[in-house]
């Protein structure tokens, strides 16, 4: 019995993992390889759960949404629609200065978490959308057996997402992304399109944030505004700092890292700490999360599998 | 109607105060610092803490000073907070912020990312989420327009008050900026670093003086969201898009016409708010400032009096 609670807990940690491995991927993608910052990946994340869940939801009668589509549809769907608010967010500001997109992304998630929280008749509000679909549950019922299935199939998404990325990035297109990082004059002056190459990143970027969005709402059938606070976008940078950002690897790495520490002392801070003390003790464990970032950064800033040349090149005032 | 603009009015003052400390950093630095918000919350309980440590210790003080709601306990508090908030303001430049400076703006920009995190949450673990009060006494609004003219216009004492220093205080802060050696070697380190090293100014004092100046005006405009609302340990994050909002309209840039744009951004940014709120409702409130900036990047990305970036 032991053993079986043992690795229900297992699957449903490694699926948590499999999930911001993939939206990790994206994150490093736009930072690591390209240079952008995206403050509100929780918002990006959001959009793709929720535009998967509201498409594939049944029908009810007191909400806007609620489509009954199969579940592949509404991850599709998902993956293009945050795609196309990346492109919007990207299109509008990657001209501009560098803190204009961390700025507008920041924006992006504050404007996701008022929608969520507001637009009851879309979104469902505070209480969220239930009843999303998990899939092939007719087959494989509700217990271990679908747990772990849906673990195999998160594995294969992150598996071939990797793959796709590491071709990508050593492709002539992920080498033009590497040199606009090093030095943008020069890589425009050979008629690269700085721009184009930009904005192709963050909305791949975007998509992939959006596809672990959808994932997640597919595997825990219900989703809330408070699954996409603040917190994620901060874990996730974490992840991918910790990590190593610039490696796919590291990527992964860092979700597995960050995610084992942030269950472990969660964990501990509920056999160890007092009911009424753990408010407020939860707050320090938050707190780590941001000090993890800014100590990485001082300490090793190539994280644990970083490259050292895809770190931002000293820019001398240039912004 | 009238009254929205005596909303937008407040609001505007506060923001306009967190917002030239913002555009003080971000031009001096050189990178938009995220844990700006923190300063500002901060501030505000450092001088919570002291207020209710005099409240204690000297009897009287916190009797209100008429017509206001506050007595002099909260005088005595706003320097020794914003004083203790420059001293944390320039530990977290010396543990973080000096050590990066190096690897350019979006590394400072993450860091500053992760420092508001530890901050917001350690301030959250120190003193808890409940909202608190400086002061518990209740303030009677007096007409400054008679109702029968368009709804009339209502102030309570405090509000005016800081609506008044608001003003007083960017109006010394330009004066500084113009007359001062330690303000033109500040706009001069904005514009050109290196020329401004080599015409002898030592770069580390004026990075010195912009967190010590942001961190003072932070912690006002903490103050001021303490007496017109409430204290909560998320308010400064809460804050930091109208802030970034507010620089962005005025443009960035650093001198006497980006200080005022800062100050009429943030006045845009309040009155659109408080339009806002009437209008939609309440819901929708922190998207304003979003709504804001999404316009000013598609029509004149350089604000409102930026130099072309």
């Amino acid at each position: 019995m032991a053993l079986a609670s043992a690795l229900a807990y297992v699957t449903f940690f490694l699926v948590f993992v499999a999930i911001f491995s993939i939206i990790n991927l994206g994150l490093n993608l736009q930072w690591g390889f390209t240079g952008l910052f995206n403050v509100g990946v929780a918002g990006f994340v959001a959009i793709g759960a929720y535009t998967s869940a509201l498409l594939t939801t049944p029908k009810a009668p007191d909400r806007m949404a609620g489509f009954g589509l199969p579940v592949a549809a509404g991850m599709v769907a998902a993956v293009l629609f945050t795609g196309f608010v990346g492109f919007l967010a990207g299109a509008l500001t990657l001209r501009l200065r560098k803190d204009y997109l961390a700025i507008t992304t920041f924006g992006v998630a504050v404007v996701i978490q008022a929608l969520a929280h507001n637009f009851v008749s879309l979104t469902g509000g505070p209480f969220g959308v239930q009843f999303i679909p998990k899939p092939m549950q007719s087959w494989l019922g509700t217990g271990l057996q679908w747990n772990l299935a849906y673990l195999a199939f998160s594995l294969i998404l992150l598996a071939s997402m990797y793959v796709a990325l590491e071709k990508l990035v050593h492709s002539p297109w992920g080498r033009v992304l590497r040199a606009i990082r090093q030095d943008e004059d020069a890589a425009s002056s050979i008629g690269k399109n700085v721009t184009l190459f930009r904005l192709q990143s963050f909305i791949a970027g975007s998509m992939l944030m959006g596809l672990g969005g959808a994932l997640y709402a597919h595997f825990l059938g219900f989703i809330a505004p408070e699954d996409f606070l603040p917190i994620l976008t901060f874990q996730l940078w974490a992840m991918l700092i910790v990590g190593g950002s610039g490696s796919n690897q590291g990527a992964v790495l860092g979700a597995l890292v960050v995610w084992g520490f942030w269950s472990a002392s969660g964990a501990m801070l509920r056999s160890w700490i007092p009911q009424a003390e753990q408010a407020r003790a939860a707050a320090l464990q938050v707190a780590f999360i941001g000090f993890l970032i800014a100590a990485t950064l001082v300490i090793r800033p190539r994280g644990l599998l970083g490259h050292l040349q895809a770190l931002p090149q000293k820019t001398k005032n240039r912004e | 109607m009238l009254q929205l603009l005596a909303d937008g009015l407040i609001l505007g003052s506060i923001v306009a105060l967190g917002a030239v400390g913002l555009s003080f950093t971000f031009s001096i630095f050189r990178f938009s610092n995220f844990s700006h918000g923190e300063l500002l919350a901060w501030g505000a309980y450092l001088a919570l803490v002291i207020n209710t440590f005099m409240t204690k210790t000297v009897q009287g003080l916190q009797t209100p000073i008429q017509p206001f709601s506050f007595g002099w306990n909260f005088v005595i508090s706003m320097p020794l907070a914003a004083a203790a908030t420059a001293l944390l303001a320039l530990f977290l430049d010396a543990i973080l912020f000096r050590r990066l400076r190096k690897q350019g703006s979006i590394t400072l920009v993450i860091a500053s990312f992760g420092a508001s995190l530890v901050l917001r949450n350690l301030l959250q673990y120190w003193q808890g989420g409940v909202p608190q009060y400086y002061s518990q006494n209740l303030q009677l609004a007096m007409n400054v327009v008679p109702r029968s003219f368009h709804g009339g216009l209502r102030f309570t004492p405090d509000q005016l008050l800081v609506v008044g220093l608001t003003l007083l205080i960017v109006t010394g802060l330009h004066a500084f900026l113009r007359y001062s050696v330690l303000g033109r070697a500040m706009r001069a380190t904005a514009l050109n670093p290196d020329l401004a090293r080599v015409t002898g100014i030592d770069p580390e004092k004026v990075f010195r003086a912009a967190w010590v100046i942001s961190a003072v005006l932070a912690t006002i405009a903490g103050m001021f969201v303490g007496i017109t609302a409430q204290l909560r340990p998320s308010m400064g994050s809460e804050l930091l898009l109208p802030l970034f909002a507010a620089v962005i309209v005025g443009g960035i840039g650093f001198g006497i016409s980006s200080l005022w744009g800062a100050v009429i951004g943030a006045v845009g940014i309040g009155l659109a708010e408080s339009a806002a709120v009437n209008l939609i409702g309440s819901a929708y409130r922190a998207s304003t400032a979003f709504a804001i900036v999404i316009l000013v990047l598609i029509v004149k990305p350089d604000g409102l009096f930026g130099e072309r970036t």
